[in-house]
């Protein structure tokens, strides 16, 4: 017998005994309905002023730098200005329409990873420049995938990540990013994907919060429009 | 509940001489003689013990700030409650749309009816690439299966890349919280086992040493044959595995590596993708009080066509290891619910007292308690029921509303019924009968006094045959005049 079979054959016979009553009350009387829960939850903001309003105070709880720009020529002046003070020399990113318009002619020599340049490559860059899926107001969160925001390791392995983002991808809670998911690529979801709350951090030393446990030390949202 | 109420008192405790200690720990080897003399051992140091105390405090502390910014904190409680009792009630077909699901992506899903043949299938896919390097991200799954010792023997090199693991990992020693694994380490100790084994300076400073381990590791992942990673939830409907973590290690060790391999146990899935919209926060605010955990990941197979990386394989492997043992029991299968947040760990009276090695399981706590004697076996673990005050600041505190410590209580029925002792059984039963019957009561008050007046000499001496209970107690002496008595002569008539 395989394993499958031999472990759904004790499941059934396990549940064949059903739940103790007593149990069930004490411990177990709620509806299982997630949408009506969206209420339950923290809130995320009916307008797009609110969901700013909520987005904006979460980043600066969770020390993530964000970067308000009306149009696309501010948004360029602003990633010139953080190549100039960070002192970038190697830029990571991924084709895509908004990356393409901004970052390309950002430096002379820029790594694509949709050229599979190899982990070595993205390793040495000092950042990594990636578009988003959605931006999250009732968490602070960013939505990325594999598929769509080039690549699992981009928003991971340099120590700066920058997030472009345009201001109607804010949505306002994670139960409209799932929905957003499921528009997005039906029953071909992304092999990865990820919300992002934060850069990457540690209390594992005494409670004291460190930046930069592992992944990107610093997370930067520029939100255009 | 009022939490401050079941927080701070120590646990008094009488110390045995050291000498004697040593002597009796070299003669204890089963799990309750190792925990008694851990327990001694570990609620000597004060000074730690409030250390402790006042960092679980400062995790109940952030919880409470976060819990006001739910709409209704409780009643999200209560739907995450309600999904991951739906995922239980309904465990072999979720199971299976899981796995299908997986399956029609490229990924390959292993059944393992018990931690050898889920150690074996790991191993033989290690030997299948030729590995030498493996690098990990926290799992208490493989830790329970005890997977490192297995792959170590062949020569494997396994780097916990979690930084509280992989402290514990330089220290050859267990997590102390399934959450937090170095949190009774203060900072000196790090630098010094840091010095120690990878030959650093020593820092005081916590930055400073996060980024030992940084630069260390970021070696280790580009290096490493196959990333081997836990999972804290699976969606059955998108065939994904869901992976919370703060630090971005079980991101990188789940994306650059050729091979990943997810082990979990098979209580940990859930019917759909949207349910991660109430259980993600819930599982950050519960334990840690953080609005969410910073990186909250889906893996549903090796990399697919149209992506730039990920691994070229992806396996998955479901442990059972006694989990349909504790799903066979109607009364406590619901103890299959728990999302490992850590919550009922921080606030736990006797978990603050004796802390998380103590309990010599790989899990900690009343959730521990609750499940271990469950998946290693009753009579082994029966003593960890009674490590308990019974307080419910447990079942207060969980997010998934587990009644935990009626389920204490139960483990402690069970372990009698199964193996009361007959004095025992004897006994309660006369006690029953005296208790339900008043006027047998009253007549066993006159004897209780004789008793006690003739043991009075005894008390404490080698023919004393309370010794047990003595020797560490006082037995009030009863009253001259019960109530009963005090009440018919100075109100008159009968009670
Ligand atoms: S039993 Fe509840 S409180 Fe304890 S770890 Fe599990 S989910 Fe958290």
């Amino acid at each position: 017998m395989s394993g499958k079979q031999a472990i759904l054959g004790r499941i059934r016979e396990a549940l064949a005994h059903p739940s103790h009553p007593e149990v069930r009350t004490l411990a177990g009387n709620g509806e299982r309905d997630v949408e009506k829960a969206r209420a339950f939850m923290p809130p995320g903001g009916e307008t797009v002023e609110e969901r700013l309003q909520n987005f904006a105070r979460l980043s600066e709880v969770l020390k993530v730098e964000l970067v308000l720009v009306p149009d696309l020529e501010a948004a360029k002046e602003s990633l010139n200005a953080m190549r100039e003070v960070e002192g970038w020399t190697r830029i990571a990113s991924h084709h895509h329409d908004l990356s393409d318009r901004l970052v390309t002619g950002l430096q002379p020599d820029l790594l694509w990873t949709d050229d599979q340049p190899g982990i070595d490559a993205l390793e040495r860059c000092e950042v990594g420049i990636s578009v988003c899926e959605a931006l999250i107001a009732q968490t602070g969160s960013i939505l990325v995938t594999g598929k769509g925001c080039g690549g699992r390791a981009l928003s991971v392995l340099p120590p700066h990540h920058v997030v472009l983002a345009t201001r109607d991808q804010l949505l306002p809670d994670l139960y409209a990013g799932y929905e957003h998911l499921r528009k997005t690529y039906g029953d071909s979801l992304p092999s990865f994907i990820s919300f992002i709350t934060g850069a990457s951090r540690t209390g594992d030393i005494e409670r004291i919060l460190v930046l930069g446990a592992h992944g990107p030390k610093r997370l930067t949202v520029v939100l255009i429009g | 509940m009022n939490k401050k109420t079941h927080s701070d008192e120590l646990l008094v405790i009488k110390v045995r001489h050291p000498a004697l200690h040593f002597l009796t720990s070299l003669l204890m080897t089963t799990p309750l003689s190792k925990f008694k003399s851990d327990t001694t051992e570990s609620t000597v140091d004060v000074d730690h013990r409030l250390w402790m105390q006042a960092a679980l405090h400062g995790y109940e502390d952030k919880r409470g700030g976060v819990e006001t910014t739910f709409g209704d904190f409780e009643e999200a409680k209560k739907t995450a409650a309600a999904i991951k009792w739906e995922a239980i009630e309904n465990l072999g077909t979720l199971l299976e749309s899981f796995s299908d699901k997986l399956e029609s992506r490229g990924t390959k899903v292993c059944w393992a009816s018990n931690g050898k043949e889920a150690v074996d299938y790991i191993l033989q896919v290690c030997r299948d690439h030729g590995t030498q390097k493996i690098i990990k991200s926290k799992c208490m799954t493989t830790e329970e299966i005890h997977l490192n010792p297995a792959l170590q023997a062949e020569g494997m090199e396994v780097v916990e890349s979690d930084l509280g693991e992989f402290i514990v990992q330089l220290r050859e020693e267990e997590p102390f919280h399934f959450v937090f694994p170095a949190m009774h380490l203060k900072r000196d100790k790090i630098s010094a086992i840091f010095e120690e084994k990878l030959g650093t300076e020593p820092s005081s400073d916590p930055e400073e040493l996060t980024m030992i381990a940084r630069n260390l590791m970021r070696r280790k992942y580009c290096e490493a044959d196959i990333g081997i990673s836990g999972a804290n939830f699976g969606v059955a409907d998108t065939g994904m595995i869901s992976i919370t973590e703060n630090e971005g290690n079980a991101r990188l060790t789940t994306s650059l590596p050729k091979v990943h391999i997810a082990v979990m146990g098979i209580e940990k899935v859930i019917p759909n993708m949207e349910d991660l919209s109430v259980l993600l926060p819930l599982l950050g605010t519960a334990g840690a009080g953080q609005w969410m955990t910073a990186y909250n990941s889906m893996i549903g197979g090796p990399r697919q066509p149209g992506e730039v990386d990920g691994p070229e394989e992806f396996h998955v492997v479901l442990v059972d290891n006694h989990r349909t043992r504790l799903l066979a029991d109607p009364e406590q299968r619901d103890a299959l619910r728990c999302i490992r947040c850590g919550a009922c760990l921080n606030v736990c009276p006797i978990f603050k007292n004796i802390g998380g090695h103590s309990y010599g399981t790989t899990y900690q706590g009343p959730i521990g308690s609750v499940i271990t004697p469950h998946l290693r076996g009753l009579q082994s673990y029966k003593h960890l029921s009674y490590s308990s005050s019974l307080c419910g600041a447990c079942t207060d505190t969980c997010p998934v509303k587990i009644d935990l410590h009626h389920h204490l209580l139960r483990n402690r029925r069970d372990a009698v019924r199964e193996k009361g002792g007959r004095m025992e059984r004897f006994c309660f039963r006369q006690f029953a009968q005296v208790m339900s019957h008043p006027k047998l009561y009253r007549g066993s008050e006159g004897l209780m006094r004789l008793g006690a007046k003739l043991w009075s000499p005894l008390e404490g001496k080698k023919a004393d045959p309370l010794k047990a209970w003595t020797s560490t107690r006082t037995l009030p002496s009863p009253a001259p005049k019960s109530f009963h008595r005090q009440w018919r002569e100075q109100r008159g008539g009968d009670s």
